[in-house]
């Protein structure tokens, strides 16, 4: 049994405003792939509180493309869900091949994405992806809706920008965001299933006769938060692909990381990699690896 | 606090009183003693608890009970032919000898049920892919994928 005191699940928004209401201590369920994990360890908030499940609101569920050509991912997606969608594969493969290194199949057929983003994890495998394609989460409270893109959206290790009564109910990527670019993720992990990564890379970027017009990386567990590289990126544009050129990226990246030792890795072998992956990143997604 | 659920549990229509705090995992163990389905991490990261849930595979440990409410549910007992006797899959597993202690062996079966359904011809690779979120402590995998290798091959040639 879950030490929870209650269930309800919510047929729609306003079942969670009012739900919430109620009772400001009760928790959102989504795929329940890390929140019942969580209250199986009793951590703080995870136990001796109520659950609302969202994963049967209707306005959560779509994938489809806004009149502008918006590629709009309902948050209750499983990752499956995203990883086969014709219009995630076309539009965002990226975003498509990093869902698919999640956990395993039942990982992935229960959980969401949009309980991936809202878990605040650094290793998110659908963070770095989402953060390089630049996307807006569309949240909504008692008192409105607003547009959030990703990068402010996650505050700190394991805290996001929502209040009691906030819910994700979209995420949203431009088509100027995704038209024309390629890219690569590599998890870098122990396992190449049920694992949780080292260090995680995405990598998205417009090439025109080899050289970069834009480049944009993402790491994931290079800092208590997903984390773009500003510098290399800035740097990246108009360099010809050449090793020095990926050289000098990775060194960049050093400057906007801030690992740390962990029982899954070493600063000094995390630094290594910061280094190394935007690199065969690049190369990969220009299809020269 | 408990909630009243309607469900499909292996090809039959049930409907139960269910405490809201169980997971599916307990809820077939103990109220519908379907004790096929196993416990073994309790967390997520071993497939013994394995299920189908609307023709996708879940980890039961980590799925509410309450959840299952208006779908359809497959557990090891439902894969076994209504006579008793092995499904084609279960047949194949003894056959490569692929069975050791047999803990993992429920959760492996259905993840393998369901995933030669959605793919008939699967490579090794995919066969792999499709396994590993099932963890096997004694045989090392090779005897499983071939298993699931002479499943695929025996549905072909029927
Ligand atoms: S018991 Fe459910 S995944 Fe291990
Ligand atoms: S046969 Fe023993 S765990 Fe797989």
């Amino acid at each position: 049994m879950y030490d929870i005191t209650g269930y309800n699940e919510a047929k729609s928004l306003q079942d969670v405003f009012d739900l919430i209401k109620e009772d400001p201590k009760a928790r959102l369920i989504a795929g329940g792939t890390d929140v019942l994990v969580k209250s199986r360890e009793r951590k703080e908030g995870f136990v001796d509180a109520p659950l609302i499940g969202i994963t049967r609101i209707p306005d959560l569920q779509d994938i489809y493309l806004d009149d502008d050509e918006t590629l709009v991912i309902g948050s209750m997606n499983s990752f499956t869900d995203v990883e086969t969608n014709p219009l995630v594969k076309e539009h965002a493969p990226l975003l498509s091949e990093a869902v698919a290194l999640v956990g395993g199949p039942q990982t992935r057929n229960a959980g969401t994405i949009g309980g991936n983003v809202c878990n605040g994890a650094t290793s998110a495998d659908s963070a770095p992806t989402l953060f390089a394609y630049n996307a807006v989460l569309e949240i909504h409270s008692p008192n409105g809706v607003k547009n959030v893109p990703i990068a402010e959206f996650y505050k700190g290790a394991g805290w996001v920008d929502l209040e009691p009564g906030d819910i994700l109910v979209k995420i949203k990527i431009a088509k100027a965001d995704y038209e024309g670019y390629q890219g690569h993720y590599t998890k870098f992990a122990q396992r190449h299933a049920l694992d949780i990564a080292n260090l995680s890379c995405a990598c998205l970027l417009k090439v025109e006769n080899d050289v970069i017009e834009d480049l944009r990386v993402c790491f994931g567990v290079a800092a208590p938060t997903p984390i773009r590289m500003a510098k290399a990126e800035a740097y990246a544009k108009g360099k010809a692909i050449s090793e020095e050129t990926m050289a000098e990226i990775g060194k960049l990246c050093l400057e906007d990381t801030n690992t740390r030792n962990s029982w899954r890795a070493s600063k000094e072998y995390r630094d290594h990699l910061v280094q190394i992956l935007p690199g065969r990143n690049i190369m990969a997604a220009i299809g020269e690896a | 606090m408990e909630k009243v659920i309607h469900f499909t549990l292996n090809d039959e229509p049930v409907s139960c009183r269910v405490d809201v705090r169980k997971s599916l995992l307990e809820m077939l163990r103990t109220d519908f003693g379907l004790t096929g389905t196993k416990e073994g991490c309790g967390v997520g990261e071993c497939g013994a608890c394995t299920v189908g849930v609307d023709k996708e595979t879940v980890d039961s440990c980590i799925y509410l009970a309450v959840w299952v409410d208006g779908k359809v549910v497959t557990t090891i007992e439902g894969v076994t032919n209504p006579d008793g006797t092995l499904s084609d899959v279960q047949d194949a597993f003894v056959k490569a000898g692929a069975v050791q202690c047999g803990f993992c062996i429920p959760g492996m079966v259905v993840s393998s049920e369901q995933f030669l359904e959605d793919n008939p011809d699967p490579s090794r690779e995919e066969i792999r892919r499709a396994l590993s979120g099932n963890m096997c402590r004694c045989t090392g995998y090779q005897k499983i994928v071939d298993a699931v290798e002479i499943a695929a091959e025996g549905r072909k040639v029927k």
